[in-house]
C-alpha cells in the first residue's frame, strides 16, 4: 500500500520536476516581457528531439552509455539558443502591440515548430531506448524508482535554486526584477531593454528545451508533445500565479502530483480535474494561489 | 464603400452558380468555408466589435457538432432544420454560465479562462468514452434538408447539391442577422465598450452584461457553424474542441481582417483554400501557415481586408 502510494507520488514529482522547468521558462518571459509564450511547449518538444539525437550521436561515436546524460544536457541547452533567434527575428517587432497579437505570434511559432520537428525527425515517435535504466533502480520506502528519475528531480531542484540565486543575488537578476516591475523606470536608469529581453527570452527557451531533453530518456518524443504540454504548463502558471517563480514551483507540484493521483484513482478525471482547478483559481484568485511576488 | 454592394452582388452570384461551373471537389471545399464563415461572424462580434479574444471558441464549435451527431445517431432526429436550433440552444445553455464567468475578465485572463473551459470539454469528450465515443468520436449521419431525405443522391451529389445550398442559406441568414446586430444600438454599445469601457459605463451601459450578450451570440453562431461542419466529414471527434482549433479560428479572423465586417468571411475562405493548395504541394502546411500568421501579426495586422483598403 505505501509502496503503491510512494510510486504514485514519485511519478507525480518527476512529472512536476519537468513541468516546473517549462513553466519557469513561461514565467520568466511573462514576468519581464509580458508575453504569454504559447510556444514554450514547442521548445520543450524541440529539446526532447534534440536530446534523442544528441544521445544517439554520443553513443554511436563510442561514448560510454553511462555518461549519456552529458550530451543530453548539452544538446538541450544548445538548442535553447533558438530562443535568441526567435526573439531577435520575430518577437522584438511586437513589444508595443496589443497582447492579442503577441499571443498570436507565439501561436505562429507553435505551428512552425511543430512542422519543423516533423520535417527533421519524422512523424514516428523516437526514444533513447532503455538507456536510463542503466543507472539502476533505487528503493524508496518500499517502492522501486529509477535512479534517473531521482537525478532529474534533483536537477530540477538545483535549477530552481539556481534561478532563485540568479534573480535575487546577481546584477542581472536585479535588472530582471526591475524590468518586470517597471520597464520604463528600469530603462530610464540605464538598463538596455533590448539586451535584457534577448537574454530573458533565451533563458526562458533554454529552461523549456532542457526540460524536454531531461524527460526524454524516460519516455518517447512525439510531435504532439509540445501542444499537449503547453496546456499543462498553462495550468501550472495559472494555479501558481502568472509571473511568479515560487508559483511555478508550487503549481508544478500541485499539477504533477494531482494528475498522478487522479490517473491511479479515477483515470477519466486526469486532466479534467486540473482544468477545473484552473477555472476555480482564475475565478477565485485570478492572481493565482501564490501570486504575490513577481519574477 | 460605394463599391461594397456591387462586390457583394457579384460574389453572391458567383457562389450561387458555383456548383454548376467548377468541379465538385472545389464545391465541397466551399462547405467548410461556409461553416467557418458562420463561426467567424459570431467570433468577430466578440473579437472585432467587443475587443475580447476567446481562445476557447472551439468549445462551442464542438458543442454544435456533437449536438448534430448525438441527434442523428442516438435520438433519430435527422432534420437539419431541427439540428441547428438544437445546437444553438445547447451552446446558449453552455455559454450562459461560462460567459457570465469569463466576461468578468478581459485581455489575457479572458483568453486563459476561455481556453481552460474549452479544454475541460475536450478532456470530457476524450475520456468519457461511453458517452462521447472517446478519441474516435461519433458518426454524424446524413441529415435531411428542406424536409427531404435525398436518399437517391450519392454523397458527393448530396454535398454539392442540397447541402451546398442549405449551407449557403444559413450563411446568408447569419450574415444578415449579424449585419443588423452590429448596426443596431446594441452593436454600437459593444464598440463603445471595446474602445472605452469606462466611458461606456458612465453613459449607463452595463459593460459586463453587454459583454455577456456578445459572448452568448458568438457562442450560438459557433455552434450553428459547428453543426454545419460535421455532415461533410460524416463524423465528429474531440480535436474539434482542442485549443489549437480555437487558435485556428483566431488565425482565420486575423487573416481576413478583424476590423471589417466581411474580413472574417474572407479569412475563412482564404484559410480553407490556401490550406488545400499548400497541402497538395507540401505536406507541412503548418510551417507555411505559421509563417503567414507571423507575417500578418508583424507586418499587416489588418489582414487581407487591410491590404485591400490601403490601396
Amino acid at each position: 500500500m505505501t509502496a503503491n502510494l510512494v510510486n504514485v507520488l514519485m511519478g507525480g514529482v518527476f512529472h512536476a520536476a519537468i513541468l516546473f522547468l517549462v513553466a519557469a521558462g513561461l514565467q520568466v518571459v511573462f514576468g519581464v516581457q509580458k508575453i504569454f509564450n504559447l510556444a514554450c511547449g514547442s521548445f520543450y518538444a524541440l529539446g526532447a528531439y534534440t536530446g534523442v539525437s544528441a544521445v544517439g550521436y554520443f553513443t554511436s561515436h563510442g561514448g560510454p552509455p553511462a555518461l549519456f546524460i552529458l550530451p543530453l544536457i548539452v544538446g538541450g541547452l544548445a538548442v535553447g539558443l533558438v530562443g535568441l533567434v526567435v526573439e531577435r527575428g520575430l518577437l522584438r517587432f511586437v513589444y508595443d502591440r496589443d497582447e492579442t497579437f503577441q499571443l498570436l505570434l507565439t501561436f505562429a511559432l507553435v505551428l512552425m515548430l511543430e512542422d519543423l520537428i516533423r520535417m527533421t525527425w519524422g512523424t514516428a515517435p523516437v526514444s533513447t531506448g532503455g538507456l536510463y535504466l542503466g543507472y539502476g533502480q533505487a528503493r524508496v520506502l518500499g517502492a522501486t524508482v529509477p535512479v534517473y528519475n531521482l537525478i532529474v528531480i534533483g536537477a530540477s531542484l538545483a535549477i530552481a535554486l539556481g534561478i532563485g540565486w540568479l534573480l535575487t543575488r546577481t546584477a542581472f537578476g536585479r535588472i530582471i526584477r526591475a524590468a518586470a516591475d517597471n520597464r520604463e523606470m528600469a530603462e530610464a536608469l540605464g538598463a538596455d531593454m533590448r539586451w535584457v529581453y534577448a537574454r530573458v527570452f533565451t533563458l526562458g527557451t533554454m529552461l523549456g528545451t532542457l526540460g524536454g531533453a531531461l524527460v526524454i530518456p524516460a519516455t518517447a518524443a512525439m510531435s504532439e508533445m509540445g501542444i499537449e504540454l503547453i496546456v499543462e504548463a498553462f495550468a501550472v502558471v495559472v494555479i501558481g500565479g502568472l509571473g511568479s517563480m515560487r508559483g511555478a514551483f508550487l503549481g508544478a507540484l500541485v499539477v504533477g502530483v494531482l494528475r498522478s493521483v487522479a490517473i491511479s484513482v479515477y483515470p477519466e478525471l486526469e486532466m479534467l480535474l486540473i482544468y477545473l482547478i484552473v477555472i476555480a483559481v482564475l475565478l477565485w484568485r485570478p492572481r493565482g494561489l501564490f501570486g504575490a511576488a513577481t519574477a | 464603400m460605394r463599391t461594397t454592394p456591387l462586390v457583394l452582388g457579384v460574389v453572391s452570384a458567383a457562389i450561387l452558380v458555383l456548383p454548376l461551373m467548377v468541379p465538385p471537389y472545389y464545391v465541397t471545399l466551399m462547405l467548410p468555408f461556409m461553416a467557418y464563415g458562420v463561426v467567424l461572424l459570431g467570433f468577430n462580434l466578440l473579437f472585432g466589435y467587443t475587443g475580447l479574444v476567446s481562445f476557447g471558441h472551439a468549445l462551442f464549435i464542438s458543442i454544435g457538432a456533437y449536438t448534430g451527431a448525438v441527434l442523428t445517431t442516438k435520438l433519430g432526429v435527422r432534420h437539419m432544420e431541427l439540428i441547428l436550433p438544437a445546437a444553438a440552444l445547447a451552446a446558449a445553455l453552455a455559454a450562459a454560465p461560462v460567459g457570465a464567468l469569463c466576461v468578468r475578465y478581459v485581455k489575457i485572463y479572458f483568453g486563459m479562462l476561455t481556453l481552460a473551459f474549452g479544454m475541460v470539454f475536450y478532456t470530457f469528450l476524450l475520456k468519457f468514452y461511453r458517452l462521447t465515443g472517446g478519441d474516435e468520436g461519433m458518426r454524424m449521419l446524413r441529415p435531411s434538408l428542406f424536409g427531404r431525405e435525398w436518399a437517391g443522391f450519392s454523397k458527393t451529389a448530396y454535398l454539392v447539391g442540397p447541402y451546398y445550398y442549405f449551407s449557403l442559406a444559413v450563411l446568408l441568414l447569419a450574415t444578415l442577422v449579424m449585419w443588423r446586430i452590429v448596426g443596431s444600438p446594441f452593436g454600437l454599445c459593444l464598440k463603445t465598450i471595446r474602445d472605452n469601457p469606462l466611458k461606456a459605463e458612465s453613459l449607463g451601459v452595463s459593460v459586463p452584461r453587454y459583454r455577456w450578450y456578445a459572448f452568448m451570440i458568438s457562442a450560438v453562431y459557433a455552434a450553428v457553424g459547428g453543426a454545419l461542419l460535421a455532415p461533410p466529414t460524416g463524423n465528429v471527434d474531440p480535436t474539434l474542441a482542442y485549443w489549437t482549433h480555437s487558435g485556428n479560428v483566431v488565425f482565420m479572423v486575423l487573416l481576413g481582417g478583424f476590423a471589417s465586417f466581411f474580413g472574417p468571411l474572407l479569412g475563412a475562405f482564404a484559410f480553407i483554400f490556401l490550406q488545400d493548395t499548400v497541402m497538395s504541394v507540401f505536406p507541412y502546411w503548418r510551417l507555411i501557415f505559421g509563417a503567414i500568421l507571423a507575417f500578418i501579426v508583424i507586418v499587416a495586422p489588418g489582414g487581407l481586408m487591410g491590404l485591400f483598403a490601403r490601396r
